[in-house]
């Protein structure tokens, strides 16, 4: 019994980088909304990228780690305090058993996440520890962690005298720079937008709605109309999937989208933008800017290799300080 | 429509699609199937989804893997892919499992029944008996984890979404939208109309394989009373009758 919630949050789940295998018979791959702050929070807590991390949306959970451990914030900025000391997220931060974890308010960022060093105790369904909420599996028991779920840590260490947050600090500027411009590939239909349409589509702002969840984000802007009434078929739906709704605003899909979707696809974000898409608060204007997917798939590998230096640096910094305090 | 040759696109930076064109249609449907059944029968392994609908094919790929010995992730797959079309005889045979749904009609699950019934100027029983008159071919599963979507009902079934979707369907509900059926394997919203219901789980959480029926599968339905429902014992079910 490591970790227990002693007040509900509204949405928190567990997830890692997804549940995939499974489409093809209707089970999305879910996952953690932002998986670039997912891997930071876990290579700063000194675990593999894949490991699962706790999910949290505002307002969170407030959580009371009964044993010690070296944890890691990152993502969103919900003013995180440790029994009342503030603390900063994107660096690692030794805690001591008993301590309480709460959230004030939002600071910037729409979705939270929390590694603990060695990872989670949870249920593995299909191939994932994400959590699947039409299916009520995975995660932690299906569904968002409310008041009295105690969850285990699954690597012990020996206790601190007091938090500390160790020096050194992930940089994840370049992942979340020119939040305002988001890049996307052509979509599929995007002939089915009339001129004037496509224009709108290029060089328009679009305001991020508040109806927005874990499976899409709606988004207002210049109504977009279309040069003819075709009905799409049913195929493949992704994340990040712009879709044309008939009320001729879009809607971009997110980690629980449906496996399969009918409306006609203008745009399709790409990979390396979607953290940043994620973190958008209510009310930001965004553009979108097209790319290839050569470069959609460059600007991947290039965020995948600053990714695996934080990492690296990580490992090394945390594996000294472990050493200074003779916990193995 | 007549199915077409198909069409590779990308979808994503890490998915590509092989379309057939853009119709409802056994024929198109059975495209389909020949080539998913060869993709899934020669699978790389940094395919990580092989997703068959209507008329696509959508193969969800990892970008990352592929890179470290490709220069173009996309340009790979599509090599790959176009490798399998190439040996893919248009006359192949695929060889679909048929599969057995108990179905009860009795109005206290159709909860539609009265309604398409009396729209389509047939009885309650008529309805019944040429729902389960068809065997049925899963195009594809979506909407839900397990949803299959089957097609095609008789025309004198046929029935549009009700206007305003139901907060919550049942476990079982058998439903038809337009010339679709379905079966709802969990509670959920819905729209489709409801006029059966099957004691059959077919989505369980906890079985190895969740998800029973197939994409691809041949569904029949057998018609059974309250009494057999609720009696139900799935152990001495045949599902599946004949697997080639």
């Amino acid at each position: 019994m490591s970790l227990e919630v002693i007040k509900s949050g509204m949405a928190d789940t567990f997830q890692d980088a997804g549940r995939f295998g499974h489409q093809h018979v209707g089970i999305n791959p879910n996952g953690a909304m932002d998986l670039i702050a997912m891997n930071v929070a876990n290579a700063l807590a000194g675990n593999d990228f894949h490991e699962p991390v706790l999910e949290l949306c505002f307002p969170a959970s407030t959580l009371l780690c009964k044993k010690p451990s070296l944890i890691a914030l990152s993502g969103a900025n919900f003013t995180g305090e440790i029994n009342g000391t503030p603390i900063p997220i994107n660096k690692t931060i030794a805690v001591p058993a008993g301590s309480e974890l709460n959230f004030k308010k939002t600071a910037q960022g729409v979705f939270g996440y929390l590694a603990v060093h060695g990872g989670f105790s949870l249920t593995f369904w299909l191939g994932s520890f994400s959590t699947n909420m039409k299916a009520n599996a995975g995660g932690w028991k299906g569904r968002f962690l409310k008041k009295g779920d105690t969850i285990d840590f699954k690597k012990t260490v020996n206790n601190f005298n007091e938090i500390r947050v160790l020096p050194w600090r992930a940089n994840v500027s370049e992942f979340y720079s020119n939040p305002e411009i988001i890049r996307i590939i052509r979509g599929n239909e995007l002939a089915w937008l009339d001129e004037s349409s496509k224009k709108k589509l290029a060089e328009g702002s679009f305001i991020i709605t508040p109806l927005r969840d874990r499976m899409g984000y709606r988004l207002k802007g210049e109504s977009l109309t279309r040069n003819n009434n075709r009905e799409l078929i049913s195929t493949a739906a992704t994340f990040g999937t712009v879709q044309l709704l008939p009320d001729g605003q879009l809607i971009i899909l997110m980690a629980d989208h449906q496996t399969t979707g009918g409306y006609p696809r203008v745009g399709q974000v790409i990979g390396a933008d979607r953290s940043k898409l994620v973190q958008c608060a209510i009310g930001s204007e965004i553009k979108f800017y097209h790319v290839t997917i050569q470069e959609g798939e460059d600007l991947l590998i290039s965020q995948h290799k600053t990714l695996r230096q934080i990492q690296l640096t990580c490992a090394d910094r945390l594996g000294e300080f472990l050493k200074s305090v003779h916990e193995y | 429509m007549k199915a077409l040759d198909p069409v590779l696109r990308s979808v994503s930076e890490n998915a590509l699609t092989i379309s057939f064109g853009d119709s409802i249609d056994p024929e198109t449907n059975k495209r389909v199937f020949q080539l998913y059944n060869r993709l899934l029968k020669n699978r790389h392994t940094s395919w990580r989804d092989v997703i068959p609908a209507y008329s696509t094919v959508t193969i969800v790929y990892d970008v990352l893997t592929i890179r470290q010995t490709h220069t173009a992730a996309f340009q790979c797959v599509r090599d790959q892919v176009e490798k399998i079309i190439s040996e893919t005889q248009p006359e192949e045979n695929i060889s679909n499992r048929h599969v057995r749904v108990p179905v009860c009609y009795d109005e206290s699950f159709a909860w539609d029944g009265e309604r398409v019934a009396k729209e389509k100027k047939i009885s309650i029983r008529e309805l019944a008996a040429i729902h389960a008159s068809k065997l049925y071919h899963v195009f594809m599963i979506g909407f839900l984890p397990g949803f299959p979507y089957m097609g095609s009902v008789d025309a004198r079934i046929g029935m549009p979404r009700i206007a305003t979707p139901r907060t919550l369907v049942p476990t079982g509900s058998v439903g038809i939208a337009g010339e679709q059926t379905g079966i709802y394997p969990l509670d959920s919203p819905g729209g489709w109309n409801i006029i059966g219901k099957t004691p059959l789980k077919i989505f369980d959480l906890c079985a190895s394989s969740p998800v029973l029926i197939q994409p691809g599968d041949q569904v029949r339905f057998i018609p059974i009373t309250k009494e057999q429902f609720e009696s139900f014992d799935a152990s001495t079910f045949k599902f599946v009758v004949n697997e080639s």
